[in-house]
């Protein structure tokens, strides 16, 4: 009999999810949402949507449920084209965003898409760059894989979880040039298709250096097989990354927040972007949120309303410039 | 001794009346998911992903119910490869090649049983095997540089010859055809968007689940049109069941061998079941020198299926100690866990034993539910393949639609289902056979990724390719694995027909 239930359920959840995506409900703060994370379940946009659902609920925002819904493709592409072309005055829908997003915008790889076509809402917490090495490797501070770059900038081979001119990449990029290393095309980046992947090939020795988000090195580093250079803050991190020292510390200037946060379709109403706005702040001040920012490694980071929207109008325009400076884009 | 005080921890955890009912219901729900054609594992648990989420479980019954839908759907994906000759999902597509015909021949019900067995061998080696091995093979995996993937991946292609046999020009052109597909998308070795024409749905390239379900469900669905209209319908009938101690001892050196193979293929990551069980099908068709491998033997059965089974358990190794999936599926129950705030990476199990630990010792108590579900039951899961056609295959071409457009939620990626649909149909046609254009799209892309990786290393130099004893090995089984075939090739051949002919004979 269970089981008949539990089969049930599936289609039932399965027709709700396709009954969501096809229908827009009229504006009511107290009922159920919907927020798009725009890739596979696992990755930081699905962890963004699932975790603040589930404190919206729990914090009594969402009578009913905030259902996630994973729209992959293009890196984001394909939810930020749905968004404006199919859901463009839905109020109930958030969507998932961070620095990835902003970098692609940036780059001109939604074609035909820019920043303004959506209402940027806020970020609830950041998750910030790192350099680090395996635990063999000679390397023992940022200052000296900058030296050695700049002596060769092929001599560090970096791995990471981005496509080549992504985001983690940028990082290596953004860094080296505060250092003023020369000739930054040639740095080496092997793309891997995510951070685990990249980590595996550092700690195996395979690969020079890692760049990523202090969130995926956690269990490397505990287990004594990854040694972090630096973090890319503007302080220290909070325990237990507190000895990890920061680059401006070793005398460069490079901060690389990854920004977790969320947009809302171009034309939903604007009292519906308002309580949007409002929510995120609260929701940011709730101990149940700080606890998940604990567990995950989330450092604080939050700007919401019109100082957000600003924010990632600057980061879209510092982003294009540095992608054309070293020849990422024409 | 620590490990195993461990695992009887786990046990203490699995053996709770709740963790041993989620056991069970994840068993039913995976064997009933398995065996429906589209409907593969990956989809399976993604799907019943919300559904732990609504049901509020804690980490431990969620992980203990998706481990179970997971073991179920390999047991279950075996059904219908026998019986329809569809593949319930992407590992089983090897168990077609003996399965479909030994049912053809009228021993579906001993095909079955059969299976289920090597499955449960596959299953329970292999998680002995992730115990003891577990921390172990995880260093084993991390000596694994982008040239000893090169090499590995090479083997594969280098032994794809194996599996169809007959037409190697074929076999290639159908590689070449899953190399093709698998080159659209954005090249991630330098952010260059490739064969997209702008079209955003296809910047990630096109999923392999889409080309399997079109390939092999909807070209079957045409198949079933056109037998309709023509000759009308051969149903595959279901005998009863005679199986000997005698058939079971036969399949056991096959099914043992299945099982490490597919442990060892599903430890690597990026490998997986798929080439867990072609690597033992392959293997057990080189070993045994005689036997009627493509038309019906049992050996062809239980090594593939030990071979997916022994690989299923084997991807949860990579997956948990180093947070790397090993398959589609482990990637799901990956995503899984980061959803649940348990990080996997070495740490894990110091962290969460309990959890860690409970799963293990759950899917000991899983895969024994499923023998007893399997062999007894077996009727039950039949029953719904021995549905008319003309009721399961609309069934089944929606619960497979309604699997993918819940994944992505693309129109476009129906339409690809459809548009895979019509090319299998034709591939089918003209011989041309369907397993290598899929194996094209799942290796070819990390091939690539591999080989550009192991030359940026390099600096250029092609001679980073042998610079390992690992990926010499590799290479030197690569190269058995292309030349003894046309020099053992004809061999065999003989033999075979001669231990036909003595057959024919008697």
């Amino acid at each position: 009999m269970l089981n008949n239930i539990s089969l049930k359920s599936v289609l039932i959840s399965g027709a709700v999810a396709l009954t969501i995506a096809g229908q827009a409900y009229a504006y009511e703060p107290a009922r159920s949402g919907e927020c798009i994370a725009p890739a596979n379940p696992g990755g930081g946009w699905d962890f963004t949507c699932r975790s603040v659902g589930k404190v919206l609920v729990d914090q009594g925002y969402f009578k009913g449920n905030v259902q996630t819904v994973n729209m992959t493709g293009a890196g984001g592409g394909v939810a930020f084209a749905h968004t404006i072309s199919k859901r463009d005055k839905d109020d109930n829908l958030v969507v998932a965003a961070s620095t990835a997003t902003t970098t692609r915008l940036a780059q001109g790889q939604f074609p035909g898409m820019n920043a303004d076509q959506v209402k940027w809402v806020g970020t609830l917490g950041a998750d910030y760059g790192i350099i680090a090495v395996g635990k063999d490797s000679k390397y023992t501070s940022l200052t000296q894989v900058l030296d050695a770059l700049k002596k060769d900038p092929s001599a560090v081979k970096f791995a990471g979880g981005s496509a080549s001119g992504g985001w983690d990449h940028l990082k290596v990029l953004m860094t080296a040039q505060k250092a003023n290393v020369e000739n930054l095309p040639k740095v080496r980046y092997l793309a891997f298709s995510g951070g685990s992947e990249a980590l595996v090939q550092v700690v195996g020795g395979h690969v020079d250096a890692f760049t990523g988000d202090i969130s995926e090195v956690k269990g490397f580093m505990d287990s004594g097989d990854l040694r972090v250079l630096a973090v890319l803050s503007e302080e220290r991190l909070p325990a237990p990354f507190d000895s990890i020292p920061t680059a401006m510390e070793q005398g460069i200037d490079s901060v690389a927040p990854n920004w977790r946060g969320f947009y809302v379709p171009g034309n939903s109403s604007p009292e519906s972007y308002d309580w949007w706005v409002k929510t995120i702040d609260e929701l940011y001040t709730t101990q149940e949120w700080k606890d998940i920012m604990t567990k995950n490694g989330l450092m604080p980071f939050h700007k919401s309303g019109a100082e957000f929207t600003q924010f990632v109008k600057n980061q879209t325009l510092d982003i294009k410039i540095l992608s054309q400076d070293i020849g990422l884009i024409k | 001794m620590d490990t195993m005080s461990l695992l009887m921890q786990g046990f203490a955890v699995a053996l709770t009346p709740e963790s041993i009912m989620f056991a069970v219901i994840g068993a039913i729900l995976g064997t009933l998911i398995g065996a429906l054609p589209g409907l593969g594992p990956a989809n399976g648990v993604a799907i019943l992903i919300p559904l732990a989420f609504s049901l509020g479980l804690s980490p431990t019954s969620s992980l203990i119910l998706l481990t179970s839908v997971y073991a179920g759907a390999m047991y279950g994906g075996r059904i219908s490869s026998i019986l329809l000759n569809i593949p319930g999902d992407e590992p089983a597509m090897m168990t077609c090649l003996d399965g479909y015909p030994m049912a053809l021949k009228g021993k579906a019900a001993e095909a079955l049983a059969i299976s289920a067995i090597a499955s449960f061998i596959g299953s329970f080696i292999a998680t002995i095997g992730l115990v003891i091995l577990a921390p172990i093979l995880a260093k084993f995996a991390l000596r694994f540089g982008p040239s000893e993937y090169f090499a590995l991946f090479a083997l594969a292609f280098a032994t794809l010859g194996g599996i169809t046999g007959k037409n190697q020009f074929k076999t290639l052109m159908a590689a070449a055809i899953g190399l093709m597909i698998a080159t659209v998308g954005i090249d991630i070795s330098t952010g260059v968007q490739r064969f997209t024409f702008n079209t955003l749905e296809l910047f990630e390239g096109v999923d392999f689940i889409i080309a399997i379900v079109g390939l092999f469900a909807i070209s079957e669905l045409l198949f079933f049109l056109e037998r309709h209209a023509g000759d009308g319908l051969k149903q595959v009938a279901i005998n009863k069941l005679k199986l000997s101690a005698k058939d079971i001892i036969k399949v056991l050196p096959a099914s043992f061998r299945g099982a490490v193979l597919g442990f060892v293929a599903g430890v690597l990551p990026g490998a997986g079941a798929s080439l867990g069980s072609f690597i033992s099908y392959t293997l057990e068709k080189r070993v045994s020198d005689k036997g009627e491998f493509g038309k019906g033997d049992p050996r062809g059965v239980a090594a593939p299926e030990a071979g997916n089974n022994g690989a299923a358990s084997g991807a949860l190794v990579p997956m948990l100690t180093l947070g790397v999936p090993g398959s589609g599926t482990t990637a799901v129950l990956l995503a899984m866990l980061i959803s649940l705030n348990i990080s996997p990476g070495p740490m894990l199990f110091q962290q969460n034993a309990d959890l860690v630990w409970g799963v293990i010792a759950a899917m000991f108590i899983g895969n024994l539910v499923l023998l007893l579900l399997n062999i007894p039951m077996v009727g039950i899961f039949v029953k719904l393949l021995s549905i008319p056609p003309k009721y399961l295959m609309p069934i089944v071409t929606l619960v497979a639609s309604v699997g993918i457009y819940s994944v992505s939620h693309s129109a476009l990626d129906l339409y690809f289902m459809v548009g895979f649909g019509v090319a299998g149909y034709i591939f089918r046609k003209v011989d041309i056979p369907l397993v290598p254009i899929i194996l094209g799209m799942l290796l070819g892309p990390e091939m690539e990724k591999s080989l550009r990786h192991a030359l940026v290393l390099s600096d250029g130099d092609w001679s980073v390719l042998f610079n390992s004893g690992l990926s010499i090995g590799l290479w030197t089984v690569a190269i058995l694995g292309l030349v003894l075939p046309i020099i053992v090739g004809p061999i065999v051949r003989a033999k075979m027909k001669k231990s036909k002919e003595s057959v024919k004979d008697a």
